[in-house]
């Protein structure tokens, strides 16, 4: 019986496929799409001013509040201008890195600065939010250093040009990666003909490896990018400024007003849905 | 609203005790030398160790929370702290156990060793009644009204003064008899009757704790010592520490600013700072609003404050005296003041669920909360005046490894003007508590409260 079942399923490879597809795509349509689901639904609920309680009738004044009130809109806004600072100079300092292990690197040297680039995944992320906080701040290395160059008083923390700081080095693996992927799929052919046609280092940096690299970039931009979005706990811990992930916990949590949490967390959702669209015409995706 | 981590507790009163280790010893000013109008500081210096006087209570423009009445509840006996053995027969504590208990707590309300290995009064208890305790940490007020309105998956909750209104006014939690509670009759006079939790001479609950938010300053950096809140509202006073101060990290930390604006501001009326017209309410805002470039840093994770004071990122500010007490043990050189106007602070209490599936165990656990051992361990663990005076005994001979000596005068117990000159959170409500007229309520509050950061 088991003998015909198993080659039942062998003789049938659609059924091997939806045999092995079910639960991931169960758990990601249920899970996941569900969850967004009741999140897009409940941001249209409001709250009963009198018993706290969800009122479950249809309202646009969620987004009401969201557009009129100016604070959520400089809330959004710091919070989308930060994640694009930091995606950019995430990019500038993975870019050189991986250009390095890629192209030049030594095989051992490669896996050493791979090495590198993934330990601090192994730690703690509230450890390395403390140790840049420890950097920063009064009294640290850094104002230590700038001090004894003449330069005294710099303390960073806490204050906003700490938060990108702390996540363009939190997310920069998230970048080197992609880009160094990207690089290493270049076949040294196509660098070597375009030199043999007259190219100088320059121009074939310019229009043949950048180009080619691009999406890697764009794919890894999606990561720094979206990661700096949703987070909620650097802001808190460097500086005094909230991001959306902020308002969205204390609207939650402190006020337990869960329909203007969801409305403002369709934000980001939005953003990088946008976001996601512009990257797939960039052909981030076409490597996939 | 307010409980952080307690690991970290744990182990910043641990260094801190390491490091500090008995080494100040402050003396006490006694509570009938405080004058009635100008505070008496705490100033304590690495260089000076042992000179301080402990805060105490500077003001008798106190409301509410009635003093000296006598307590006609049954008392209790001593017990042993070590193994923790309160004299208490909980046998004859409501019915018979039903084996288990669902609580929602503060974190650091019901430790059982796995933080500190000191200080467990729940295997005790559990040996003791047969109920098996679990534990759902509330990480705010509002998170803790929310899960004990799921239904009768919780028995009870340990809520702050700004949820049990709200909770008793749902029919949420249900009334005790207090003359069958043993130990309701050493609760501190100033407690026995406080309107946070007895509403028309019924006792919803058993007290846990409390403590006030005091006026911490670096006593390195701020001179004079201060002796009131201006220093961290008022742009003159204020200006010398703009960048350095600190504050609460919450909406009801508009209460703060209401509380200085009653004091300073009588033109607008101001009576309780939880409960405000709508002038009032926007006059402590528009008063966060301009203290917010100041602020070097909001904490509301104590550690952080404790971290912050440490290496001068913020030099003056709202505090719990747990903060005030590791710094010092830790040789920062702070101070700790109540300030001229008074202060804000916060009043827990056991409540037990209308919808409770274990109403003898909850009966039971309220009653090993009031012992005077539990309440020692609880009091040195969590750093709040314990709601049982009887506990002082154990507390002032400095009882465990981040305990201090005197503890009960550090921490006001035996001061009931220390009491009343707290301010103790409760909710604001639309009705102004049934007062009459129309206040701003919580949610209005904390939505300011995000506007107030930015």
């Amino acid at each position: 019986m088991r003998g015909r079942l198993l080659a039942f399923i062998y003789r049938h490879r659609s059924l091997q496929l939806l045999l092995l597809l079910v639960p991931p795509a169960g758990w990601f349509g249920v899970v996941y799409l569900g969850s967004l689901a009741v999140l897009f639904v409940a941001a249209f609920w409001s709250l009963d001013p009198l018993t706290s309680a969800i009122r479950h009738e249809l309202t646009l004044r969620n987004f009401q509040q969201l557009v009129t009130d100016g604070v959520y809109r400089v809330v959004a806004l710091r919070t989308i201008g930060i994640a694009a600072i930091v995606t950019v100079t995430d990019v500038l300092l993975a870019f050189p890195l991986a250009y390095y292990m890629a192209r030049y690197a030594r095989p051992r040297t490669r896996a050493i600065l791979f090495v590198l680039v993934l330990l601090p995944l192994w730690s703690s992320y509230l450890v390395r939010v403390y140790a840049w906080r420890v950097i920063l701040a009064q009294g640290g290395p850094l104002e230590w250093g700038l001090a004894q160059v003449g330069i005294p008083g710099v303390a960073i923390y806490p204050s906003d040009l700490a938060i990108p700081i702390v996540f363009s080095y939190i997310w920069l693996p998230y970048m080197i990666l992609p880009i160094y992927a990207g690089l290493e799929r270049i076949p040294g052919s196509l660098l070597e003909a375009s030199g043999d046609l007259g190219a100088r280092p320059g121009t074939t940096f310019r229009r043949v490896v950048l180009p080619l690299v691009f999406p890697a970039v764009v794919a890894g931009s999606i990561f720094t990018f979206s990661l700096t979005l949703g987070d909620y706990i650097t802001p808190v811990l460097v500086s005094n400024s909230q991001f959306i992930g902020n308002v969205v916990f204390d609207s939650q949590g402190v006020a337990g007003n869960v329909p203007f949490a969801a409305a403002f967390a369709m934000v980001p959702v939005l953003v990088m849905a946008l976001y996601l669209i512009v990257a797939r015409r960039l052909g981030a995706f076409d490597a996939l | 609203m307010r409980r952080p981590i307690l690991t970290l507790a744990a182990v910043a009163a641990l260094v801190a005790a390491a490091c500090g280790g008995g080494t100040a010893t402050p003396t006490t000013a006694p509570a009938s030398s405080a004058p009635s109008s100008a505070p008496t500081t705490a100033a304590s210096s690495a260089a000076s160790p042992g000179a301080s006087p402990a805060a105490s209570a500077g003001t008798s423009a106190a409301p509410s929370a009635s003093g000296s009445a006598s307590n006609p509840y049954p008392t209790g006996d001593y017990g042993t702290i070590s193994p923790l053995k309160p004299a208490v027969d909980l046998s004859k504590v409501g019915g018979a156990g039903e084996g288990e208990l669902d609580i929602i707590i503060w974190g650091g309300y019901a430790e059982d060793g796995t933080n500190v290995k000191e200080y467990d009064w729940v295997h005790p208890f559990t040996d003791e009644t047969g109920c098996k305790v679990n534990t759902k940490v509330g990480n705010t007020s509002d998170e803790m009204v929310t899960l004990l309105r799921q239904g009768s998956t919780y028995d009870g909750v340990s809520a702050s003064g700004d949820a049990t209104l709200r909770l008793i006014a749902n029919g949420d939690v249900t009334a005790i008899d207090p003359t069958t509670m043993p130990g309701m009759g050493d609760v501190a006079p100033y407690l026995i009757n406080a309107p946070h939790y007895v509403v028309d001479g019924k006792y919803y609950g058993t007290p846990h704790g409390w403590g006030g938010n005091t006026l911490l300053y670096r006593s390195d950096m701020v001179t004079p010592a201060p002796t009131s809140w201006n220093v961290v509202f008022d742009p003159t006073a204020a200006q010398p520490y703009a960048g350095k101060i600190t504050a609460y990290d919450s909406p009801i930390y508009i209460a703060d600013a209401a509380l200085y604006l009653k004091a300073h501001n009588p033109e607008l009326g101001i009576t309780d700072p939880y409960e405000l017209t709508q002038p009032q309410f926007d006059a402590a805002v528009n008063l966060l609003k301009q203290q917010r470039p100041w602020v070097g840093k909001y904490w509301s994770l104590f550690s952080d404050e404790i971290d912050n004071f440490k290496n001068g990122t913020t030099i003056v500010g709202t505090t719990w005296p747990y903060q005030f007490n590791a710094l010092k043990a830790g040789g920062t050189p702070v101070g700790q003041v109540v300030p001229t106007e008074g202060m804000t602070g916060w009043a827990d209490t056991w409540m037990l669920s209308s919808k409770a599936a274990h109403p003898n165990c909850m009966l039971k656990w309220m009653a090993w909360m009031l012992t005077p051992e539990v309440q020692t361990q609880v009091a040195e663990y969590f750093g709040e005046a314990p709601a049982n005076p009887k506990a002082c005994k154990y507390l002032d001979a400095t009882y465990a490894s981040y305990g201090f000596k005197n503890f009960c005068d550090e921490f006001g117990v035996n001061d009931p003007s220390f009491y009343n000159s707290v301010a103790f959170w409760k909710t604001p409500l639309a009705d102004c508590a049934g007062g009459g007229g129309t206040c701003v309520d919580y949610s209005v509050w904390s939505q300011k409260w995000t506007e107030i950061k930015g």
